[in-house]
């Protein structure tokens, strides 16, 4: 089985990512960067002077560029992951016929599933390591445990990736594509983003912590503000789960999709 | 299927004694039919987004951070009222200026570049302005529609107190208008894809939703960044809704820049529209 | 991996079914080395899903399918490192440049780049776009590109390469450009497998096809035979205005070996045909256009399916 759809060479399809991008504007990929760091100045500093302080991970009270910055990275990591593995995938597959092309050799759809995803994730980590930087610099980040946020970074953009390429996999019109972001929009705005859930009724924080997002959030926040316990582990879990339900579906899909 | 085929059927006799005299006449509206006609394609997406976004952002940002605001640094900062009700016109424009942008930016690259129907409209009778005057009438009745349910979200979160708030909803349409305009003459000149809406999107409108004394006053910028609200259509019109729902208090002299920048914005915009569509088609 | 007989493919029974509508049922056929082997048929006959069987990505569902003497359902990926395939609408990589794109896909097969550049440059300047190397992709004209999927097929130098309609869509000129190319390629010895619903490119092209019809084999041979065996030597066209075609019909009776009445034309097999026109007009019976040409395997499928290969 697992000779049919995987030729271990996912890092070609890396690699072709790679010419791409040769031929894509260089600005068109920097201004990927100015977009969490301008919500970053407009929030954290513009509006923190109004907003004061706000209650940390473990109830210590944080200013609110330091509470919001680790959640606009979070979620960075998630719209460049839900942007590279839907929108950009929907494409591949249904207009540019590029799978179909890249079936016909000697690759499986794993390796393609899995090069895509890399070669995100590769760009996820630039785009992390430029926002921590600009955090260290406006003197958001107290702990030096704040540096495994970019691994866990990462943790998350390959969960959502996975998983995005899974739905978008089963997409066959733009119009479907247009739902994955009133999917997106709630958990960006509700998810301990701009402020902590506490402000909830319970059951509203129940829902909220079924979501992905949320759990990016609090990952991060806890490492860079350093202020977290052993439940950070759920946290890593759930992401961890969602990468594997989401190559398994993938894969799964692209070989019925490829191979029918 | 049959296999006749009639070609004097008398289509003659619905022209004029000019075959381009209804053309002429109603050819704004035979473009904007057609732009209407497209966007029943994405109605659910329409309808649910015009809906949904805003009882979010005003959930969101106006219900939960306002809650933080109202009891930490409370209403003098801006201006004695609820941050709710401060934020609220502010979202309003900025939610007609988005449709805006959807509706003049891609489409009128696309009308060009991939399905050409601003060169089929053109082989009629129907000339350049009127394809121009028609997309922007089209878009026109989105941003109408969603700032109608947007409005009526807000009078139902207690947002606009005024009896005057309404009125936020004429300048909202009009500022979504004029940066609609601005963006066609853009995207009439995009003759390659090279990712220009992206960045347009990323350096321009995202700041512009940011800065435009939209979730904190212009005047918690420094100076020198306050030209940023100053150039925005988004600052202009917040500011005017910010009058009709709660009757912030400015100038008189001020409103009248506001009203009279957003008017010249549209009428600049419009210009250069009609000059780069004219070019376009005629190449 | 060169079978010692020769067979390359070797098709036995094979049938393949989408749910309830079977696209392929029951087909027998054999591929020898460096042969040009042609599926003919209209659109839906079976021909591209019978290309992708034997491109290893399509699964059969019944029957035997054996690839340079493997089965595709177990050694998949082996057996696509060995072919070439030529889908039949362009799957180029807009993204990238015309010559990165074969290097990239020489990549998925493995293969290093000391070997992938001067292979790149030689596919290049074969299929002769050696100035439009460092162009993008979408500057390329239909023909261009067609020439492009060909050399990115080639990549790998295949064992098989198979075409489906390489030439659907491209003007006359760009098809006898990829003709001339294809012709060299099987001179070098490539087996070629192509799929066509033009005679033209059937005739010129394979040494022997198959017909397909609705997922059945209807004959098999090459075709100077197929045209010997299912038609006449000559055909004589005639046109007289849509209207009168079929009413005209009856007044031709005797006159060649077999009649068709089509919508728009008469078709008259013969093996006189210059000789059966002049008595037809001798008669008073006026065409508006008259032609006398050679039986083509257009009529052949005619005779086998009494339809039209193009419809």
């Amino acid at each position: 089985m697992m000779r049919r759809i995987y030729a271990g060479r996912p890092h070609t399809v890396v690699l072709r990512a790679l010419y791409a991008l040769k031929t894509s504007a260089w600005f068109v990929v920097v201004s990927g960067f100015f977009e969490p760091v301008f919500y970053l100045l407009a929030f954290g500093l513009g509006l923190g002077t109004l907003v004061g302080e706000v209650t940390g991970p473990l109830g210590r009270p944080v200013s609110y560029a330091a509470f919001l910055a680790p959640a606009l990275l979070a979620t960075s990591a998630m719209n460049g992951a839900i942007y590279d593995s839907t929108w950009n995938v929907f494409f591949k597959m249904r207009f540019a016929r590029l799978y179909e092309g890249m079936i016909a050799t000697s690759l499986g759809t794993l390796d393609i599933a899995l090069g895509e995803i890399l070669y995100a994730l590769l760009r996820g980590l630039v785009y992390a390591l430029a926002f921590l930087a600009v955090m260290v610099a406006l003197g958001l980040v107290p702990s030096a445990w704040g540096i495994l946020a970019v691994p866990a970074s990462l943790l998350i953009a390959f969960g959502f990736s996975a998983c995005g390429m899974a739905l978008t996999s089963y997409m066959t019109t733009f119009q479907q594509m247009d739902w994955i972001n009133f999917f997106m929009l709630p958990m960006f705005l509700f998810s301990a983003t701009f402020y902590p859930i506490t402000v909830y009724p319970e059951y509203i924080r129940w829902i909220i912590q079924a979501f992905p997002l949320w759990h990016g959030i609090e990952l991060i926040r806890g490492l860079t503000l350093g202020q977290f316990d052993g439940s950070i582990l759920r946290h890593v879990l759930y992401f961890a789960a969602m990468i594997a339900v989401g190559l398994a579906a993938t894969t799964r899909r692209l070989t019925n999709l490829f191979m029918k | 299927m049959s296999d006749a085929i009639s070609v004097h059927a008398g289509a003659s006799a619905y022209f004029g004694r000019r075959r381009s005299a209804r053309s002429m006449a109603y050819g704004t509206w035979y473009v904007t039919e057609h732009r209407l006609r497209t966007m029943r394609a994405y109605l659910g997406s329409i309808i649910a987004g015009s809906v949904f976004n805003p009882v979010l952002y005003l959930f969101a940002l106006g219900v939960g951070i306002g809650s933080y605001i109202d009891s930490n640094a409370g209403a003098p900062g801006i201006g004695g009222v609820g941050y709710l009700v401060f934020v609220g016109p502010a979202l309003l424009v900025s939610a007609a200026l988005t449709v805006a942008f959807e509706e003049c930016s891609y489409p009128v690259m696309g009308g060009f570049k991939w399905t050409r129907e601003f060169w089929a409209m053109n082989a009629t009778p129907i000339d350049a302005r009127q394809v121009v005057n028609g997309v922007l009438l089209a878009a026109g009745f989105r941003i109408v529609f969603t700032v109608a349910v947007f409005w009526c979200c807000l009078a139902a979160f207690g947002a606009s107190p005024s009896g005057y708030g309404f009125l936020a909803m004429p300048a909202a349409v009009l500022s979504g208008l004029a940066f609609g305009s601005v963006i066609m003459a853009v995207a009439a000149n995009l003759e390659e894809d090279d990712g220009w809406f992206p960045i347009i999107n990323r350096l321009i409108i995202t700041p512009m939703f940011l800065f435009s004394g939209t979730f904190f006053p212009l005047e918690g910028l420094p100076i020198w960044l306050r030209w940023l609200g100053w150039i925005s259509p988004l600052w202009h019109g917040t500011q005017l809704g910010r009058a009709a729902a709660y009757g912030m208090s400015e100038p008189v002299w001020l409103t009248l820049v506001h009203v009279a920048y957003i008017a010249g914005m549209l009428g600049v915009g419009l210009g250069l529209s009609w000059r780069s569509f004219r070019r376009r088609l005629s190449k | 991996m060169d079978n010692p007989n020769g067979i390359m493919i070797k098709a036995r029974g094979l049938t393949k079914d989408f749910g309830e509508v079977r696209a392929v049922d029951s087909v027998d056929f054999e591929v020898r080395k460096g042969e040009a082997f042609g599926l003919l048929g209209p659109n839906g006959a079976g021909k591209s899903t019978t290309m992708r069987m034997i491109a290893s990505v399509s699964r059969r569902t019944g029957g035997e399918l054996s690839i340079l003497g493997l089965d595709p359902n177990e050694h998949g990926p082996d057996i696509r490192g060995h072919l070439g395939v030529v889908p039949q609408q362009d799957n180029l990589d807009v993204e990238i440049r015309v010559r990165d794109n074969l290097v990239v896909y020489g990549r998925y097969f493995g293969l290093p780049m000391k070997f992938l550049g001067p292979k790149a440059d030689e596919l290049i300047e074969f299929v002769q776009l050696t100035e439009k190397a460092k162009a993008k992709v979408d500057t390329l004209s239909g023909g261009m590109k067609r020439r492009l999927t060909i050399a990115r097929a080639l990549i790998n130098e295949p064992d098989i390469l198979l075409l489906d309609e390489p030439t659907t869509g491209l003007d006359p000129q760009a098809r006898h450009i990829l003709w001339d190319r294809l012709f060299r390629l099987k001179e070098a010895g490539v087996t070629l497998v192509i799929t066509t619903h033009y005679m033209d490119e059937a005739e010129q092209l394979c040494d022997r096809l198959i017909v397909m019809d609705k997922g059945k084999i209807m004959a098999e041979g090459t075709p100077a035979r197929l045209i010997r065996e299912y038609s006449s030597r000559e055909v004589v066209e005639l046109r007289f205005g849509s209207d009168r075609n079929a009413v005209l019909a009856g007044q031709l009776a005797g006159f060649g070996d077999r009649i068709e009445v089509l919508p728009d034309r008469i078709l008259i097999y013969t093996d006189t045909g210059e000789e059966d026109l002049a008595r037809i007009v001798e008669r008073g019976l006026r065409p508006l256009t008259s032609l006398v040409r050679r039986s083509s395997l257009e009529d052949v499928f005619l005779r086998l399916t009494g339809r039209s290969l193009i419809e």
